[in-house]
């Protein structure tokens, strides 16, 4: 090939654009045509809105505040450290919000893991959070990868099956609720994405000699991919810029590697029964080729299953002395570190496997000195004096 | 017109390995894939060109490949098809990485209906794939939240370092320490109302998600059933 046909393939690419052929629909036209019909109800995005691009060059509208917290089963579970992240970011910034108890799990782990639920069942779930979401006022924000990616599935699905819909609406009548959708389906990370600027403005830790490697959730940005966050200043728009936008704006290093694409292993139901695959396939796909080509201080990602499979993976690795030893943790834990969060009584990193310390170090955050803070307060619930924890102790 | 068992390329019962299941039932459990609506969408035919071999992280590790299932798919092959029913299927990851297919097909998807036949009719691979499973299912659909902190046990995950062991013997007091009220539990990963739980009872009976159960594991729809309609008699709700 000539140097000039390389340089032509070269500036296409510093601008890439998919052909016309090659987008998904625009959901939104269906949307509201079915509203207008009295087939269902749209909650609108309100108050103050980021529009973002995503990957076929449709806006994306991304409401900033009063927002209803879907919460992810497994972050609550087992990282709880990520929900109370976003929630603490959140405050920061001072956009209100609603941390809902009428709100279940999405169901949609048990569902890719054993298959015991149906598209009607699926559906209804979904439908019944959006309902309670619609009632408060508040927008849904979806913390979980799959979550979004699922319910993403079922908005597809309502709109196109009349059949389906009916079916939902029957359920949701014996509920008293109504088949509401809202108007996007927002993954906290694009939130963050939004937000990016405020949240840099307000980063009280220098991270710029921190190596970060991003891992995407292949339900974030594979499963229904249209309205995925993609921009043209983030890997010129070849690859989602959820997470990595973030990094870049709190002037992390953001590095790259060539197993980008796949997936962390989680399997859904691997991670519970058949591990062996899960952590093959993360520490030899992922962390091991991260190490040898962009040797990062810290992995982020923005789903719980990655979070636990890329994390949990690396221990009975370094039994076999395998290259890994990569501390993970959400994009959230990370920015709320960099704006100054406290390591153990928001970020709860001690609820992660991978070593983290060195990272905090290099981030200027004296562990030793947090960590006896944090039993401090251990000690003072421990003893009766306090009963819980409250965003006041945090911040204080 | 030949039949379909003529076609040189499509598999041979004995080929498959499942000579002894009789013709109609495998036709009528592969019918039931076609029948379902997603189907259309999730399938447009097959280049064989393997971009969803190279995306598939179950085809790296496994016998398992999302080619052969579109393949088969593409072909109305019912005896491999039959075969990936009861063997292949519940190696997929679901992670959706074969979505990259140029054809514009969803193997995954394709994946995700089979499984559900393989549920619905209670195959026996089915069970045998879910066993060990049945405290999951209980959990997510008694509770609505799935992982609640107190399965983080060192003895089920001997493998993910001895911070599982600080979590689990900290647990209540580490629960109580954070600070949104919501996650202050530990059988459940945050609180869920009651009325909401109900709601949820409510939708598991009326789709039929509930019956499924009893397809793969009868003791736990005995106990998830009774737990419902107890429940729901209580509200004195009637279904
Ligand atoms: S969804 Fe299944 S078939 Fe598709 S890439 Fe993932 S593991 Fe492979
Ligand atoms: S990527 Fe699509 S067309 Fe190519 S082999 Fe896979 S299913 Fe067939």
């Amino acid at each position: 090939m000539t140097t000039s046909a390389v340089n032509v393939i070269l500036s296409r690419k510093e601008r890439f654009e998919r052909e016309p052929d090659r987008r998904s629909e625009d959901f939104h036209h269906h949307l509201f045509e079915l509203e207008a019909e009295g087939e269902l109800v749209v909650q609108r995005v309100a108050g103050e809105v980021v529009e973002v691009p995503t990957k076929y060059g449709i806006a994306k509208r991304i409401p900033k505040a009063h927002l209803w917290h879907h919460k992810s089963c497994g972050q609550c579970g087992h990282i709880p450290g990520y929900s109370t992240s976003i929630f603490w970011i959140m405050r920061k910034l001072g956009y209100d919000y609603l941390d809902p108890e009428d709100q279940t799990s999405c169901t949609a782990w048990n569902y890719y893991a054993s298959a015991t639920s149906n598209q009607a069942a699926q559906a209804a779930v979904a439908v019944r959070n959006f309902a309670a979401a619609y009632e408060t006022g508040f927008f849904p924000l979806i913390h979980c990868g799959t979550s979004y990616g699922h319910y993403k599935e079922v908005r597809s699905e309502l709109l196109h099956d009349a059949a389906l819909r009916a079916q939902v609406r029957k359920v949701m009548e014996r509920l008293g609720k109504q088949l509401v959708l809202p108007e996007e389906i927002v993954h906290y990370s694009e939130w963050l994405y939004a937000v990016r600027d405020e949240i840099a403005q307000r980063a009280v830790r220098d991270v710029c000699n921190v190596a970060v490697t991003v891992h995407p959730a292949c339900h974030y940005y594979k499963l229904v991919e249209g309205d995925a966050i993609y921009d043209p200043d983030v890997y010129h728009g070849q690859r989602t810029a959820a997470v990595s936008g973030l990094v870049q704006a709190l002037g992390a290093d953001l590095r790259s590697y060539s197993t980008f694409f796949d997936c962390c292993g989680f399997g859904f139901r691997h991670i519970l029964v058949q591990r062996d695959f899960t952590r093959s396939f993360s520490t030899l796909r992922k962390i091991e080729v991260m190490r040898a080509e962009a040797d990062p201080d810290v992995v982020l990602t923005h789903d719980t299953g990655c979070v636990t499979a890329l994390d949990k993976s690396q221990f009975a690795a370094q039994a076999h002395e395998r290259n890994v030893g990569v501390p993970v943790m959400s994009e959230a834990q990370f920015a709320a570190l960099a704006m100054g969060a406290h390591p153990f009584k928001v970020c709860q990193l001690h609820w992660h496997s991978t070593n983290y310390r060195p990272l905090l170090e290099k981030m200027g955050i004296d562990w030793r000195a947090a960590w006896a803070e944090f039993e401090e307060d251990a000690k003072r619930l421990s003893d009766g004096r306090q009963q819980f924890l409250t965003w006041a102790d945090v911040d204080a | 017109m030949p039949t379909l068992s003529a076609d040189p390329y499509l598999k041979r019962s004995d080929a498959t390995g499942y000579g002894e299941v009789d013709r109609a039932t495998k036709e009528r459990l592969i019918g039931e894939v076609f029948e379902d609506p997603r189907f259309p969408h999730y399938l447009y035919g097959c280049y064989e060109c393997g971009i969803c071999v190279a995306a598939c992280p179950s085809a790296r590790f496994y016998d398992f490949s999302p080619r052969r299932i579109a393949q088969a798919a593409a072909r109305r092959d019912v005896e491999l098809l039959y075969q990936q029913l009861e063997e292949d299927v519940w190696e997929c990851s679901q992670c959706f990485s074969c979505l990259r297919c140029p054809r514009g097909n969803n193997p995954g998807g394709i994946v995700t209906i089979m499984r559900e036949v393989a549920v619905r009719e209670g195959l026996a691979s089915a069970k045998e794939a879910l066993a060990g499973y049945s405290r999951i299912i209980y959990k997510i659909m008694s509770t609505g939240t799935q992982v609640s902190p107190d399965m983080l046990q060192p003895d089920a995950f001997p493998d993910w370092g001895p911070e599982v062991k600080d979590v689990s013997v900290n647990l209540d007091l580490w629960r109580r320490m954070l600070p949104p009220e919501t996650m202050h539990t530990t059988t459940t990963g945050w609180q869920v109302a009651d009325r909401t739980l109900v709601e949820l009872y409510v939708i598991w009976l009326e789709t039929g998600a509930l019956d499924m159960i009893a397809q793969v594991d009868k003791g736990i729809h005995m106990i998830l059933a009774e737990l419902m309609e107890e429940r729901l008699e209580e509200e004195g709700i009637e279904l």
